[in-house]
């Protein structure tokens, strides 16, 4: 397969993650949109691991990690959202502004 | 194809597994028995760190790659886990009895301070990509949490959550890089990127962008401009001591691995890196000076300053010669020790739950308490890099450094930020010093214990010694050096 097919869709994927965090206001989709970032890696990592052709497939480990990562990032993610949810009824980040400047 | 085991150099890691096995002792003990004695904690944290030191002490002689090429031991890594080590332990001080002031005193700040110095050490430490990204994870993903620790105060967890997802935004980038690194290259090993990246049949323009996004995602972690936005919100929100604790050894760890990774694995295009990384500490040193005149709360002043900071360490790093990395790391260690002790000062400031945050408060402190107004003032001179204090040493060797790489105009930069950077200092210790002290009722004293006052003498102790003795430490940070990166 060609290797420019899945580098593609991996960037596109990390784009729309970027498009996300930088649009949407809601804490949740904002976090979603990181673990896209992070998947659209493990697509480059893993089609490269392919590509390569090296007997210890490094892409394919690192990918592993990358998923362990993700997963205890979206556990301490979502506990604060839910801590701040508790306080103020919001998850809006333009309503959690009193630190500026 | 037949399973080979792999041989761990068990004595290269001994430093981490000291630490995580100390943090899950603590996790466990505070676990089985909630209500043990904070002070039991503490101890044992202290105990763990000193073990770290020696079995790090141990390794002073050996110069290897180890595990299969994934950590370096060299003199470098070596001095970052002093720094770090030496970090960690004085957090504990400062954080005792400011954790059971505001009554945020729970067992597994500990764990997770000994966890994200594992982390730090090992980015330090760390020769391959892959590593760096899971110690950057660990140190973050800790830190996280203990930012987050007063977990009643909203400005807590807002701080909590803007380093939340600003860190793991980066950390993406970082990852992205990091891929297209191991695309171009075939490894994610710095020594073999070095090899790979001077190879012309490599993809130069897959490598430029790898450079851009892994120089990115370690921006965000040592708060450079324009990437320094989460770092005034999270050091303000979080508790005191883990301010200090962000501020000396996340900016060290990361700066070890920023200096690791761009002068091992990207040396070969650092005509590439280099002109960037000027406009970013130009930038850096000069948005950081600028805002934080116009602060009016101390540690959020404190969190513009340590941006500053970045900036002139930044600058061993576009110097890219063996005198940068020793005057970086010399510096990062002085820094680490300065900036804890202006943190401790203000966690003194007051004896109640809430120190004095706002600038209007350090009014005329000094002339009720003068060792205490005497101390703060020693950490902002230190922090303005005025002599006879450690921070004009450090400033000088980062700045001689850029000289002999003929980055005379870097200098000259520096020069004019440093000048607008004194105000700010000299204008807290104009307040501590010459305005009236208020009138003597309700108004709080400040809040010493013996914890708080061996971290401040300290602190002060080092601040002192390395301004006017500094050649042995300038001689250790040289020694580590002195051979090169290993790999």
């Amino acid at each position: 397969m060609n290797l420019a097919w899945p580098l593609t869709l991996g960037a596109l994927l990390f784009s729309i993650g970027v498009y996300g965090v930088l649009a949407r206001r809601n804490a949740v989709l904002v976090l979603m949109s990181i673990e896209l970032m992070l998947n659209a890696v493990n697509v480059n990592l893993v089609a490269f691991s392919t590509w390569i052709r090296e007997t210890i497939a490094i892409g394919q480990i690192f990918a592993l990690f990358v998923i362990t990562i993700a997963a205890a990032e979206v556990g301490i993610g979502l506990a604060i959202v839910l801590l701040i949810f508790r306080n103020r009824e919001t998850i809006n980040i333009d309503e959690i502004d009193l630190l500026k400047w | 194809m037949p399973f080979v085991a792999p041989h761990i150099a068990w004595h290269g890691i001994a430093p981490e597994l000291a630490l995580v096995g100390g943090a899950l002792v603590a996790l466990l003990i505070d676990a089985v028995k909630p209500a043990v004695d904070r002070r039991f904690l503490a101890g044992l944290s202290l105990a763990t760190i000193g073990l770290a030191a020696w079995f790090t002490f141990d390794l002073r002689d050996t110069r290897a790659v180890i595990m299969q090429g994934t950590l370096a031991v060299d003199g470098v890594a070596l001095f970052g886990r002093l720094i770090l080590l030496i970090t960690a332990a004085m957090t504990i001080l400062i954080s005792y009895h400011y954790l059971s002031r505001r009554r945020i005193h729970r067992g597994e700040y500990y764990p997770l301070l000994l966890l994200a110095t594992s982390g730090m050490t090992l980015l330090a430490a760390s020769n391959d990509l892959l590593l760096s990204f899971l110690a950057i994870e660990t140190l973050s993903l800790a830190l996280y949490v203990m930012v987050g620790f007063a977990r009643r105060d909203e400005k807590s967890q807002e701080g909590a959550l803007k380093y939340f997802l600003l860190g793991a935004f980066s950390s993406a980038f970082l990852l992205y890089g990091i891929a297209l690194t191991y695309g171009a290259t075939g490894s994610t090993q710095l020594s073999v990127i070095s090899k790979q990246a001077a190879v012309a049949s490599v993809d130069e323009r897959l490598m430029f962008v790898a450079v851009a996004m892994i120089a990115v995602g370690f921006a965000f972690k040592v708060a450079a401009v324009p990437f320094h936005m989460w770092s005034p919100d999270a050091y303000q929100g979080a508790p005191t001591s883990v301010t200090g604790f962000m501020a000396a050894g996340t900016k060290a760890a990361a700066f070890i691995g920023f200096f690791r990774v761009f002068l091992v694995a990207f040396g070969a295009l650092q005509w590439d890196w280099r002109p960037v990384l000027w406009i970013v500490a130009v930038a850096t040193m000069a948005v950081g000076s600028l805002l934080a005149i116009a602060q009016t709360d101390v540690k959020r002043m404190l969190a513009y300053s340590s941006i500053a900071h970045a900036g002139y360490v930044l600058i061993g790093l576009v110097a890219a010669n063996r005198d940068g990395v020793s005057a970086a790391l010399f510096y990062l260690l002085i820094y680490a020790v300065m900036v804890l002790g202006a943190f401790a000062a203000v966690i003194v400031s007051a004896p109640g739950g809430s120190e004095r945050l706002s600038l209007a408060e350090w009014g005329g402190i000094g002339r009720r308490y003068p060792v205490f107004g005497g101390a703060m003032t020693l950490f902002l001179l230190a922090l303005a890099g005025l002599p006879p204090t450690s921070g004009f040493t450090g400033k000088f060797l980062l700045f001689a450094a850029a000289i002999k790489a003929h980055e005379n105009a870097l200098v000259v930069a520096a020069t004019i930020t440093s000048v607008v950077a004194a105000f700010f200092y000299v204008r807290l210790i104009v307040l501590i010093w010459l305005q009236d002290p208020p009138p003597d009722d309700g108004h709080p004293g400040i809040g010493p214990t013996p914890a708080l006052i061996t971290s401040l003498g300290i602190a002060a102790a080092a601040t002192i010694v390395f301004g006017v003795w500094p050649q042995s430490l300038i001689d250790l940070a040289r020694n580590a050096i002195s051979h090169g990166f290993v790999g």
